[in-house]
């Protein structure tokens, strides 16, 4: 293997110059080839992911292998075509004997994965020593198939890996509805009077294709990543499907852009783990930074509503503290709270806080008392919360001693219609299971508003 | 001739203890996290070696089980904080951590005892030659092939976590919420479990790749499953099929001048290929039979 130190060789940047000045037409080839290949890689793994069978593409690039050296060993040419048929012939095999393990034994569908993509390997890598101990000419290279080289790719290869994966974004836009249809709901589409069957067969046939026109880029172990990767990506960016898929075919090139760039700097690297390496941390970032699924936004919306229930619960605290006082004292401290509401001191105090800010409540003489706008919201809370016990009392017959902690959670979340349905419903109740009365609703102001 | 004997053992050694490990696998429905652990022990392995430089054997399992565990923990938070279907999340962690390790091995090209190659293949022809010595390096005592001592090691391992932990792991394997409700703790269950997968493959690694090994805890297994009434029959069966597979392909390998590692595992597909073809058989046999005594009462 040939010995190859990034710092030693004579500028990086020279040679980034060089390549984008295209002087060098090959590395230009390369370069378009391995963004189409990333781009009807995704789009089509994409469906793969919407079908439930993420990891076809791997059993399937697996499978492709012994096809390639069969392929060699009859014919004995490395012409591109050849070993093309040659892949796409032994990955269909893998892929109906994925179908049919499952439907005619025991074996379960996920063994059956593993069995046939384990199996076809070893069979490839038999297929490969035994050639390797052969004496026949332009063996050399047809291992680089294991981990993709994009170097070593001839203008033969780039040309059909462009007529084939032109061909596949053509087919996903011709068949775009079915497909989709397909995707979401089979059993629609055959009622619908849509040959299922057939639309899976060609789905089928491209996804080995662009899985079997990966290899040379990708390699066979690695193949799986790029069908799939780019679609979980961009799955946390949108809910339209036609989103997702540009995005994951834009993921798709860029990752083969990376890939390629770093290949054409450092020829001893393999271009495969390399394009894999840049899309998942395109799936890093979107796992963290998707604007609505992102897991930072998420968190941040679980903190806020945490907040926002804490805050609740002291201010019906305040209420009922208030409330047992005969509305005449409105001035209770942190142990006043505390004997009714268990709350870590720390959270309480911050939560005052956040509350003082919102002019909730204002500091008074022994510690805190409700401010107007505090006593109106809390009122709300009170009296949705005690109507929710009614609710719950009258129609699904639960005992007063059971409604309060449903309810407890409830109040947060009823809207101002909810609260007039409840109202209509339970008109003649003036007071809540436990006996105290539901507060009437002050001048319509809300927390809605 | 001493030479087959350590590779014929070190192959039996690894076939019998992946095919036990691989019961556990398939029927706990986890042959997807075997696949993917065997990817990802490759990054353990040229971590450990970079970072204390040894290929000392504690060293080496301790790097496999590290990253055998995070795999399966990966993929499990991703699948549920992330809310990805299970084998994408798989999916997803396996393919970056082989990749990193294939990236590491291709910059670190010189300083590694490893390279592309062996990660498919392993290289079970060349265990009788990395022999451990036993005392000081002059005078010492050769004891044999490294590999060979490494997956005895891991032998004894599962061989006895299996003979103590049968029931538990039986319950485990076939009734999972009965193991709940019985106070089981299935998640320590399910985490030993890929304890032991990672051990066997970083043991196995040496002799027959990081790929292969699928093959060795997937499909001698499968092939046991398919005829096994009991949990202990199967994993008799199992052995029974992982020990023919190692011989037969042994002797293939030599017939072709093939690699032999991955001649042992495509014979234990052509195994289970024709356990597959006889039931079929049986089946339509006795679908026939089912017919002419219809025929017969009619």
């Amino acid at each position: 293997m040939q010995e190859w130190n990034l710092i030693q060789q004579p500028g990086t940047w020279e040679l980034l110059i060089e390549f984008w000045s295209f002087e060098d037409m090959n590395a230009l080839w390369v370069l378009m080839g391995s963004i189409l290949l990333g781009m009807s890689a995704s789009v089509i793994g994409g469906f793969a992911f919407l079908r439930k069978r993420s990891l076809i593409g791997d059993a399937l690039a697996h499978a492709a292998l012994p096809g390639v050296m069969m392929a060699f060993l009859l014919f004995q040419t490395r012409d591109p075509l050849v070993m093309f048929l040659g892949a796409l012939t032994s990955s269909f095999i893998g892929f109906f004997l994925i179908d049919w393990l499952p439907k005619n034994t025991k074996i379960k569908p996920d063994t059956a994965l593993a069995i046939t993509l384990s199996f076809f390997f070893a069979l490839g890598l038999m297929l490969l020593s035994h050639i390797q101990g052969l004496q026949v000419e332009n063996k050399s290279g047809l291992d680089k198939i294991l981990f993709g080289q994009a170097a070593a790719m001839t203008q033969q290869d780039i040309t059909l890996l462009a007529y084939v994966t032109v061909f596949i974004l053509v087919a996903v836009t011709a068949f775009f509805q079915k497909f989709r249809l397909i995707a979401f709901s089979a059993i629609y589409a055959r009622s619908l009077g849509v040959p299922v069957a057939l639309y899976e067969l060609l789905l089928a046939l491209l996804i080995v294709m662009s899985v079997v026109v990966g290899l040379q880029l990708v390699g066979v172990v690695l193949m799986a990543a790029v069908l799939l990767t780019p679609i979980a990506a961009a799955r946390f960016w949108s809910d339209q499907l036609t989103t997702i898929l540009f995005l994951s075919a834009f993921f798709g090139a860029l990752s083969a852009l990376i890939s390629t760039q770093i290949s054409y700097l450092a020829p001893a690297m393999p271009t495969g783990p390399w394009m894999v390496v840049s899309l998942a941390s395109l799936f890093l970032l979107s796992l963290l930074f998707a604007p609505s699924r992102g897991l930072i936004k998420r968190y941040w919306q679980q903190r806020q509503l945490r907040q926002k229930v804490s805050e609740e619960n002291v201010l019906r605290t305040l209420y009922k503290l208030y409330e047992r006082r005969q509305f005449e004292q409105n001035d209770f401290n942190i142990a006043d709270i505390q004997a009714l509401r268990s709350m870590p001191t720390d959270m309480l105090k911050d939560t005052l806080k956040h509350l003082c800010k919102k002019q909730m409540i204002r500091e008074s003489m022994r510690g805190f008392c409700l401010s107007k706008e505090g006593l109106e919201i809390a009122t709300q809370l009170t009296r949705r919360h005690r109507l929710w016990e009614n609710y719950l009392n009258q129609y699904m017959d639960l005992p007063a001693d059971q409604v309060h902690s449903q309810a407890e959670r409830i109040e947060h979340i009823l809207t101002q219609e909810q609260e007039w349905q409840l109202e209509a419903e339970l008109k003649n109740r003036k007071s809540d299971p436990h006996g105290n009365p539901i507060p009437e609703n002050t001048e319509g102001m809300s927390r809605d508003k | 001739m001493i030479n087959d004997v350590w590779i014929l053992a070190t192959a039996s050694l690894v076939a019998i203890s992946c095919a036990l490990v691989g019961v556990f696998l398939i029927l706990r429905r986890q042959a997807l996290m075997g696949d993917a652990i065997s990817h990802s022990v490759l990054l353990g392995i040229v971590l450990a070696f970079l970072i204390s430089e040894s290929r000392s054997l504690p060293v080496m399992l301790a790097g496999a089980v590290i990253i055998g565990l995070i795999t399966a923990w990966l993929s499990d938070t991703l699948h549920k904080v992330g809310k990805l279907q299970s084998d994408a999340s798989i999916g997803i962690v396996f393919t970056l951590f082989f990749a990193i390790g294939v990236i590491l091995i291709s910059l670190y090209a010189g300083q590694v005892d490893l390279d592309q190659e062996c990660v498919l293949y392993g290289e079970i022809a060349f265990v009788p030659f990395d022999t451990i010595i036993w005392g000081s390096s002059e005078q010492g005592l050769d004891i044999g092939p490294r590999a060979f001592w490494m997956i005895s090691v891991v032998f004894v391992i599962v061989l006895a976590s299996i003979l103590v932990a049968f029931n538990r792991l039986q319950t485990v394997a076939f009734h999972p919420s009965l193991a709940l409700s019985l106070g089981i703790n299935v998640v320590f269950w399910h985490y030993f479990l890929m304890t032991l997968v990672s051990l066997t493959t970083v043991a196995s690694f040496d002799a027959v790749g990081a790929i292969l090994v699928v093959a060795l805890l997937v499909i001698p297994a499968s092939s046991a499953y398919l005829l096994a009434s009991t949990l202990k029959n199967m994993l008799w069966l199992a052995v029974i099929y992982a020990q023919s597979a190692v011989l037969i392909g042994y002797a293939l390998a030599y017939a072709l001048d093939s690699a032999i590692s991955a001649s042992i595992a495509v014979t234990s597909g052509v195994l289970l290929g024709l356990t597959i073809l006889g039931l079929q058989v049986h089946k339509i046999r006795l679908r026939r039979q089912g017919k002419a005594t219809l025929l017969e009462k009619a």
